[in-house]
């Protein structure tokens, strides 16, 4: 069986690497390209709102270099989780983009599109079919919270990507994949075990993450063969040990030795990790466990209302000995006074607390350290139905707390310092992640529609 | 000595919106025996420190990386109101802190 060779870019798309860590890369011959461009790790807000985590110049940037690169070479690029969340807006983002690039630098290639939101009809029949699974700690699943989600997507694996390069796709961009699929699926493609596919797939998915030093995100370079995987970092100020490639395994992972994939388990119970030089570690002993039912992964996102904060700061040490009957009270005020605006009918369409910057802040209550600092921040944050709710009632929290009075101190008060003018900031939409769910499907490549266009 | 003197890395973050991890990294072979052996990284522990059934914690031993992994559910989902910690990376203190008695990792 013939060598497979992997360029992973970097860890994000939008992250950036270095042009000449790409040259040095590109002059070993990869039989692709693959980069990640998203993950849930930055929170429910960009699948919700589908914005993504960097700017179109960012994302533009990487994707020129790695589009020429791809002409130059003629070997496949494969994009997966377009801007941060893979929904619609964040596909559709990364395909403009990819258009004017191709454009501006006269790029000609056969592009295709795997999108991977999912449709709510589709799942709530799948719902009632018994074909969605909880996975640990998912909050309730009901045909409501599909309905109420923002966006759903689907986490391909690597069969839509397959599909995708047995059409003749030289540049893939998918909307939401596991990580792993971008770089599985050219190799599962040319024969190399499903186990090396799969755990080199993991091991490039970071990009640079697994060397021993990584200063700043660049690109990643591995070697596939019928028994092992040979993991060489192209840059030369990086190195990877066996340690720090072993070590990659754990990082966002609930296990290092079972990573669970759409069509079965990557086992690295029995793998060993050898220095084959300074700076390469050699893979042996990984192992692909399938299992009888093929699972997608579904994350959702719903809007849970729109926020107001407001930042403050204590020093007042006779306010800071009773902060929180403080606040307490401060609350009560507040909510007589929001209901004597509205009604008491408004208590269901708002919500606020407070959170002290200096005590447990981090930590919530499951924080052992207890000591009393000079000064304390306070973090207001209200969540309701509209913004301007949120505002209006952001508005009298500020007021009343900045003059809220302590029995101790006689007269009028100014209890608060505000770093800004105004204090409050709206926040806009806040989003909740809604599911952790696995769908069986009919067939892998019936939740991702690929959609082909030849520029 | 506390736990932290004998790793090179003690990290949280999340595993998924619902649930956070904890790596930690030995400085060598012989300190990740010997707090394996201690058996000071236990299910008791962590159920008492981050105050949530012990039956939810799950700990692993990896000894091609020489560390100890810790998983437990998180508290609120990543980005929801009440959380703070939207990537779950300041989460570890408690290890980092975790006394070594005497005699354990005691050259």
């Amino acid at each position: 069986m013939q060598e497979i060779r992997v360029l992973s870019a970097t860890g994000m798309l939008g992250s950036g690497f270095k042009p000449a860590t790409l040259k040095a890369a590109l002059e070993r011959n990869p039989h692709f390209i693959g980069v990640d461009s998203g993950s849930t790790d930055p929170g429910p807000f960009y699948l919700g709102s589908g914005e993504s985590m960097f700017s179109e110049e960012a994302y533009k940037n990487d994707l020129r270099l790695l589009l020429i690169a791809r002409t130059q070479f003629k070997i496949p690029l494969i994009i997966g989780s377009a801007c941060t969340a893979g929904a619609k807006p964040h596909l559709e983002r990364l395909k403009r983009l990819a258009l004017e690039v191709a454009r501006e630098e006269k790029l000609s290639f056969k592009l295709a599109f795997i999108h991977s939101d999912q449709d709510k009809e589709y799942l709530v029949r799948k719902l009632h079919e018994g074909k969605i699974r909880a996975l640990d700690n998912a909050p309730d699943l009901t045909e409501t919270v599909i309905h109420d989600s923002a966006h759903i997507v689907g986490m391909a694996g690597v069969e839509p990507f397959i599909e995708a390069l047995g059409r003749g796709a030289d540049v893939i961009i998918a909307g939401r994949a596991s990580d792993t699929s971008i770089f599985a699926a050219l190799p599962h493609m040319e024969g190399i075990p499903a186990g090396i596919a799969w755990h080199a797939a993991k091991v490039l998915e970071c990009g640079a993450a697994c060397v021993t030093h990584r200063k700043y995100p660049d690109c990643n370079f591995a070697y596939l063969r019928s028994d092992h995987f040979v993991i060489d970092p192209p840059n030369p100020d990086y190195r990877c040990d066996p340690e720090s490639v072993a070590s990659h395994n754990l990082y966002e992972n609930a296990s290092p030795y079972e990573l669970i994939e759409p069509g079965g388990i990557l086992d690295t119970y029995d793998c060993s990790y050898e220095a084959i030089s300074d700076r390469a570690v050699k893979v042996s002993g990984s192992r692909f466990r399938p299992v009888d039912e093929y699972t997608i992964k579904l994350e959702g996102s719903a809007l849970a209302g729109y926020q107001t904060i407001i930042l403050g700061t204590v020093r007042d040490p006779v306010i800071l000995m009773q902060l929180d009957s403080w606040l307490k009270n401060l609350f009560e005020a507040c909510e007589d006074r929001i209901a004597a605006m509205y009604s008491n009918e408004v208590k269901a369409k708002y919500k606020m607390q407070v959170k002290i910057i200096g005590r447990n802040f981090t930590m919530g209550v499951t924080e052992p350290v207890q000591t009393s600092a000079h000064e304390v921040g306070l973090l207001f944050q209200v969540v309701a139905h509209t913004q301007d709710l949120s505002k209006s009632i952001a508005k009298t929290i500020s007021h009343f707390a900045l003059h809220f009075p302590v029995p101790e101190w006689t007269g009028l008060i100014t209890t608060l310092a505000f770093p800004f003018s105004p204090p409050e900031t709206s926040k806009g939409p806040l989003y909740r992640f809604n599911m952790n769910h696995v769908i069986i499907p009919n067939s892998p490549l019936e939740l991702f529609p690929i959609e082909y266009i030849r520029i | 000595m506390k736990l932290w003197e004998v790793t090179k890395l003690i990290r949280s973050k999340n595993a998924g919106p619902f649930e956070l991890t904890f790596d930690i990294f030995f400085v060598d072979q012989e300190k990740f025996e010997c707090v394996k052996a201690a058996n000071l990284i236990n299910a008791q522990w962590v159920s008492r420190v981050y105050k949530l059934p012990a039956d939810q914690v799950k700990i692993m031993f990896y000894p091609c990386a020489r560390a100890i992994k810790v998983t437990i559910p998180r508290r609120v989902p990543s980005g929801d109101f009440l959380d703070s910690d939207v990537y779950g990376g300041q989460q570890h203190a408690p290890f980092v802190e975790l006394p070594l008695p005497a005699g354990i990792c005691s050259p």
